[in-house]
């Protein structure tokens, strides 16, 4: 228990230092007038081709260095060859300076050097990447999940048994394959964020009624037992 | 065989100390069995559940005549050119794969002392635990002039499939400038907002098709669900179209002449295009073969949805007298997860969790213009009560409006997946 008790409370300081990043969650809308930065090189959305840079569909949890057809930098391939993924948080470190992650990148870039701006480019390009979650917050968009949620209650271990009764009452809505339309998958996200959005949803931090009427009557521990079943669930 | 738990507790004696479990078994069978009858929102939920979540330990039938299911909600957005009516349907196949036995026959009688189901087939269907989800029929002479020999003339279409079709038919068909009647049910009825939304739909068709054309509704009821926002939806829309009668203007004084084809609205005769006649409601008759219900709808324990007549009887969806509850897809949807997480319990011991019930209904006004309506429910003594809930509001953003639309079509696909699997 100690153990664990630790873990949490690193991921809790971890997630404190990162939550300077922006002050808003990514507006798409906002991040489609910034995307214009990116269009003399990247393509997106339908029938979307590489051009100087790749095509930058499904961008999100992709490995780096995987579209089709496109020549990618020695540097990038070396990255791509240690493990590096596209998610919210690296691809953020990206555009802020792409130098600074990969060093001899071919994307001639300066860099975006405001955090919002960068939060509205990421939300923008997330609309054209669908699996494994498809909320706004959760990984692998999720910027710094910024929350003062009490250590104590994302500790709790939930039992995924009741979890997966109390979800069926999620799954009239939110489908069992993860899709996307008109209301976000759900499936695969990771347990903490799933714990935090729900509390904000509770406390009315998170702006939807349906949302904040289901998560206003769930305990703390069925809360973690949704979160224990949803993480897994294929 | 091999010796399982299962096959241990269903010997004897032993059953009667597995954590409070009945184990009741029908004779000379092994597993438990469940008889579903009704294959919509509420039975296919609860065989699909049952089946699944117990893992093949319990016997599952669905007795169900239709060899497709037609939803009846989104029925009104087919009506309003949205939709095709092949959206709506759906095949039993999925759950005949799921390890279901998928019966398409009538159900005809039911033997609560004996525990069998009987079809008008022929078969007997042997039950440890019954499932009624019937959904609803008509209360006989509801509607001066209007029985069920006249809906082929006066359509309710408020089941879906052929009569939706039928339905629209008419409304294509109808002459330039002419009316379009609706005859609107007093409550309870399956689907509050349903008559006003379909409204809405004939008006979106009719405007772009018959602009000239005229709706008028005769209701009984001095008011509806979602009122404010269908009626600022009709003049903002459909300005000029849409004539509500309630009953203070004598909408509840009604009779039809489905050879003539008028509409009597508190003795003055209107000469209508189509009528689309929804009568009063009650429970789908086999609960009343069962002998389940009281007047004209089952009343539950809220805890279970089992029957308050007989505790091996369950009723779902819209034939139980729900509390505060509507009747709706949702919320048989909602009260199966229940009452399969209760019947599984009963018959294998497993975990029973407190129930939870929610709802939501969506209704669409006119393209990307929804309105949503929901709230939760828990299990009283007395009846499913209502915790909390919210509507949409009166003037809100065209984006928000369409942001709602959108999550009914991801919700028709949530549901249609819960209930039928994939």
């Amino acid at each position: 228990m100690m153990r664990g008790r630790l873990v949490t409370l690193l991921l809790a300081a971890t997630l404190v230092a990162g939550a300077g990043l922006a002050s808003e969650p990514g507006d798409p809308e906002r991040g489609a007038a910034v995307f214009g930065q990116c269009k003399t090189c990247h393509q997106i959305g339908d029938g979307a081709k590489n051009r100087i840079g790749p095509q930058l569909n499904g961008v999100f949890d992709r490995k780096a260095g995987a579209v089709d057809g496109f020549r990618y930098s020695k540097s990038l391939k070396r990255a791509a060859a240690d493990g590096l993924v596209w998610s919210a948080k690296t691809l953020d470190a990206y555009i802020e300076n792409p130098k600074a992650l990969v060093s001899k990148t071919r994307m001639n870039f300066r860099g975006m050097k405001d955090p919002q701006e960068r939060a509205d480019l990421l939300a923008y390009l997330r609309r054209f990447s669908d699996d494994p979650a498809n909320i706004p917050e959760a990984s692998p968009t999720a910027t710094g999940t910024d929350h003062d949620l009490d250590p104590a209650i994302l500790a709790l271990q939930g039992d995924p048994e009741y979890g997966e009764y109390l979800a069926s009452e999620c799954l009239t809505c939110h489908q069992t394959s993860g899709a996307n339309d008109g209301i976000p998958g759900i499936t695969r996200w990771p347990a903490e964020d799933f714990v935090v959005a729900m509390h904000a949803y509770k406390k009315k931090l998170r702006p939807h009624p349906v949302m904040q009427m289901m998560a206003g009557r769930l305990s703390d521990e069925e809360i973690a037992a949704l979160a224990a079943y949803f993480k897994d669930l294929e | 065989m091999t010796l399982n738990r299962r096959v241990f507790i269903g010997t004897g004696a032993a059953a009667t100390f597995t954590l409070g479990a009945p184990a009741l078994r029908a004779a000379g069978h092994g597993k438990p069995r469940v008889v579903v009858i009704g294959g919509g929102a509420g039975g296919a939920t609860a065989a699909r559940y049952i089946a699944k979540d117990s893992k093949g330990e319990i016997d599952v039938t669905l007795v169900e005549p239709s060899r497709m299911y037609y939803t009846c909600f989104f029925s009104n957005l087919y009506l309003g050119g949205f939709k095709e009516i092949g959206d709506l349907g759906h095949s039993y196949g999925p759950l005949a794969a799921q390890g279901i036995n998928v019966v398409h026959d009538w159900a005809t009688g039911v033997d609560r002392a004996a525990k069998t189901v009987s079809l008008a087939g022929g078969a007997v269907l042997p039950y440890d635990k019954l499932i009624l989800s019937p959904g609803i029929d008509f209360v006989e002479g509801a509607v001066a002039g209007w029985d069920v020999s006249a809906q082929n003339t006066m359509p309710h279409a408020f089941k879906g499939g052929s009569q939706t079709e039928l339905l629209k038919a008419q409304l294509v068909r109808m002459p330039q400038g002419g009316t379009f009647a609706m005859v609107a049910p007093p409550n309870p009825f399956r689907c509050p907002p349903g008559p006003y939304e379909r409204v809405s739909m004939v008006a979106h068709y009719l405007k772009a098709n018959n602009p000239t054309a005229k709706i008028i509704i005769a209701d009984p009821k001095d008011k509806f669900s979602k009122q404010s926002l269908f009626q600022e939806g009709w003049a903002d829309r459909y300005a000029g179209m849409v004539d509500w009668i309630g009953s203070d203007f004598g909408g509840g004084n009604v009779s039809v002449d489905p050879a003539a084809m008028t509409l009597t609205i508190d003795g003055e005769e209107t000469k209508v295009n189509v009528c689309n006649v929804i009568p009063a409601m009650k429970a789908g008759r086999i609960a009343q073969i069962a002998g389940v219900t009281e007047g004209d709808w089952a009343p539950i324990n809220a805890a279970d949805m089992a029957s308050r007549a007989d505790a091996d009887v369950y009723v779902l969806g819209d034939a139980a007298e729900q509390g505060d509850m509507p009747k709706s897809g949702f919320a048989a949807n909602s009260q199966a997860k229940v009452c399969a997480n209760a019947v599984r319990g009963a018959l294998t011991g497993s975990k029973v969790f407190p129930a939870k019930f929610s709802n939501t209904c969506w209704s669409l006004i006119d393209t990307d213009n929804g309105v949503k309506v929901g709230a939760t429910y828990e299990a009283t003594p007395d009846k499913i009560a209502k915790v909390d809930g919210f509507i949409s509001a009166t003037g809100e953003s065209a984006e928000l409006r369409k942001a709602t639309y959108e999550e009914s079509e991801g919700w028709y696909k949530g549901i249609t997946g819960d209930m039928f699997g994939a």
